[in-house]
């Protein structure tokens, strides 16, 4: 099976909307799923630069699927049914 | 900022800042202003938290005119937004208290009280009425119930119970507030008593509801920059910890807003701590038994307000926003000066100094890279023209402060003991109290107070959560030189 990918963004957007949290998960996945999820921090998925996309921001990019206004519950939720399929 | 409830009530409050930060920049600012609400909540639009789209609206309404730096007292709730907009414009000075509860927003909590739950399965044994000393529990034949009216809410009942069946139930902000400075008033809404507030901001953090909040003033700020003043940034040291940038990048993403200088406050915080441990030694010389530090704005303000014994035993040193203040106006006479602050209780320490004209909290900041649109981990790096030693850049954490001191003593150093107070609460308040009125302090002799948990990267209006923050400063410490060994280099 392929890997799943997190991109969670860190530009300054995603950050000052609250973005900092979701890095925390980062070692309860690797811890739970091992080496099936990949997670890395990216620069900006240039998600927030439409008109008032900024307030859907913090943004993550889970294997095709783009989360908005994400928050852990959320992103774990995701990353969740995508390994269960 | 962890993952809490009030993360949801933070983004608000930041989407409402950086649209009135667009609108300022746009070429109709008191029209953009007056459309907040609705382009936030349009026609048709999801209803997510209130009860419809007209009470979503108005909550943004108020929260658009505390944004704008205005008090919700100020509101006849007939005024428009745009002329909100106008009067922040024409505004010469910004308000004095810092916080204000809008009214709209409060929920109007239940009151605290001690509540018997239906899993009381009326015992026979019943310790619950046996523990209260103030006989307000009775049995109505199915379960005990508590006359309120004879309730000291002490607790004494729900330890007892078996079942775990009473429970005590809080208004956040009341029971956040460590002064009893907020309470519902006779309406059932929460208000702020000036007189007792010391500005922590501990209830804008608390309210699930995101109530209390600061009046902005980064309107006023905007305001100097787009007329051409000479506007000088200081930041305080978390800021390096609440940004997702090297620190080497924090100047250029000022320069880019418009600031013309940036300074560390970081360069104050040696002199305080210099000044600090000089003041400690004298006063241990002179046999007294302890000393506090100073820096923390909130910790200064309850010493005026609440806790004026303590005073002849807080130190005299200024904090690092004084002598950095000072040290820019000598530099830039004219300049208009901004403090970069992680709290808002700093507002009123920046009002009494001549020195600092504003004060931009690191959301605020946020706020106007976002509406800036400046990405700031693409910014240039530049270091800064004064090197600011390790402890000076760790003053933001707990303990860093007293670490700072020992590391600028002079003498034997084992005659500092340092406390850490690591948040004020009712608990630390109270020893603080013991220690002024007994003149004794058991625990040791230089009594650290920070306001929050953790130190100023824990601050209220911090963006980023406290533990990636914390790393983040030790690790821009690390890169710095110690006071210990840099003591003879520098120039005291």
């Amino acid at each position: 099976m392929d890997k799943i990918k997190v991109k969670i963004c860190r530009g300054t957007t995603c950050f000052v909307m609250g973005g900092d949290v979701i890095k925390s998960i980062s070692d309860t996945v690797k811890e739970k799923y091992g080496d099936k999820v990949e997670i890395e921090t990216v620069r900006c998925l240039k998600m927030c630069q439409s008109a008032n996309a900024f307030s859907a921001a913090p943004y993550v990019y889970i294997d095709g699927t783009i989360i908005s206004s994400a928050n852990v519950e959320k992103v774990v939720n995701v990353l969740e049914s995508k390994l269960n399929k | 900022m962890s993952e809490t409830p009030e993360l949801e009530t933070k983004r608000l409050k930041r989407e409402v800042l950086i649209r009135i930060i667009k609108a300022f920049m746009s070429d109709n600012f008191a029209e953009n202003v007056r459309l907040i609400p609705y382009d936030m909540r349009p026609k048709g639009s999801e209803v997510p938290f209130r009860c419809c789209v007209y009470k979503e609206r108005a909550v943004l309404r108020s929260r658009t005119i505390a944004g704008l730096g205005f008090a919700m007292e100020d509101d006849d709730e007939r005024t428009l937004l745009s002329d909100f907009a106008n009067r922040a414009l024409e505004r010469k000075r910004p308000e004095s208290e810092p916080l204000t509860v809008l009214q709209n927003a409060c929920k109007g909590c239940p009151s605290a009280r001690v509540f018997v739950t239906e899993l009381c399965q009326n015992c026979v044994a019943k310790p619950c009425m046996k523990a209260c000393r103030f006989g307000a529990l009775d049995s109505n034949g199915n379960r005990a119930v508590i006359d309120n009216t004879k309730c000291k809410r002490c607790g004494l009942c729900m330890t007892a119970c078996p079942y775990h069946a009473i429970v005590k139930t809080i208004v956040p902000c009341e029971e956040a507030c460590p002064v009893g400075a907020i309470a519902k008033g006779e309406d059932g809404l929460a208000y702020i008593d000036s007189q007792k507030c010391i500005s922590c901001g501990k209830c804008v953090s608390a309210c699930p509801f995101g109530a209390p909040h600061a009046k902005s003033q980064v309107i006023d700020i905007l305001k100097h920059i787009k007329q051409g003043r000479e506007v000088i940034a200081m930041f305080a040291p978390a800021l390096i910890g609440h940004l997702p940038c090297k620190p080497e990048q924090v100047q250029d993403a000022f320069l880019k807003i418009g600031f013309s200088a940036v300074y560390e406050v970081a360069q104050g915080a040696d002199i305080t701590a210099k000044t600090e441990a000089k003041d400690f030694k004298e006063r241990l010389d002179q046999g007294q038994p302890f000393m506090t530090t100073s820096c923390c704005a909130g910790y200064n303000e309850l010493v005026k307000k609440h806790l004026p014994e303590i005073k002849p035993y807080v130190s005299d040193a200024k904090t690092p926003l004084y002598y950095t203040a000072e040290i820019v106006k000598k530099e830039h006479p004219n300049a208009v000066t901004v403090f970069i602050s992680p709290c808002f209780a700093k507002r009123r320490e920046v009002l009494d100094n001549p020195n600092i004209n504003y004060l931009m909290s690191f959301e605020e900041l946020g706020a106007v890279l976002i509406a800036l649109g400046i990405e700031i981990d693409a910014g240039s790096e530049k270091e800064f023209s004064y090197q600011s030693s390790k402890e000076a850049r760790e003053f933001a954490l707990s303990g860093g402060v007293a670490r700072s001191v020992q590391a600028a003593w002079k003498g034997d150093e084992n005659a500092i003991k340092p406390v850490l107070i690591n948040g004020l609460d009712k608990t630390a308040i109270r020893n603080l109290k013991m220690y002024a009125n007994t003149g004794k302090c058991a625990e040791g002799n230089l009594i650290e107070v920070m306001c929050c948990t953790g130190g100023c990267i824990a601050g209220n209006a911090c963006l980023g959560i406290v533990k990636e923050a914390q790393k983040k400063v030790s690790d821009y410490g690390n890169q710095g030189q110690s006071l210990k060994t840099a003591g003879e280099k520098r120039n005291d």
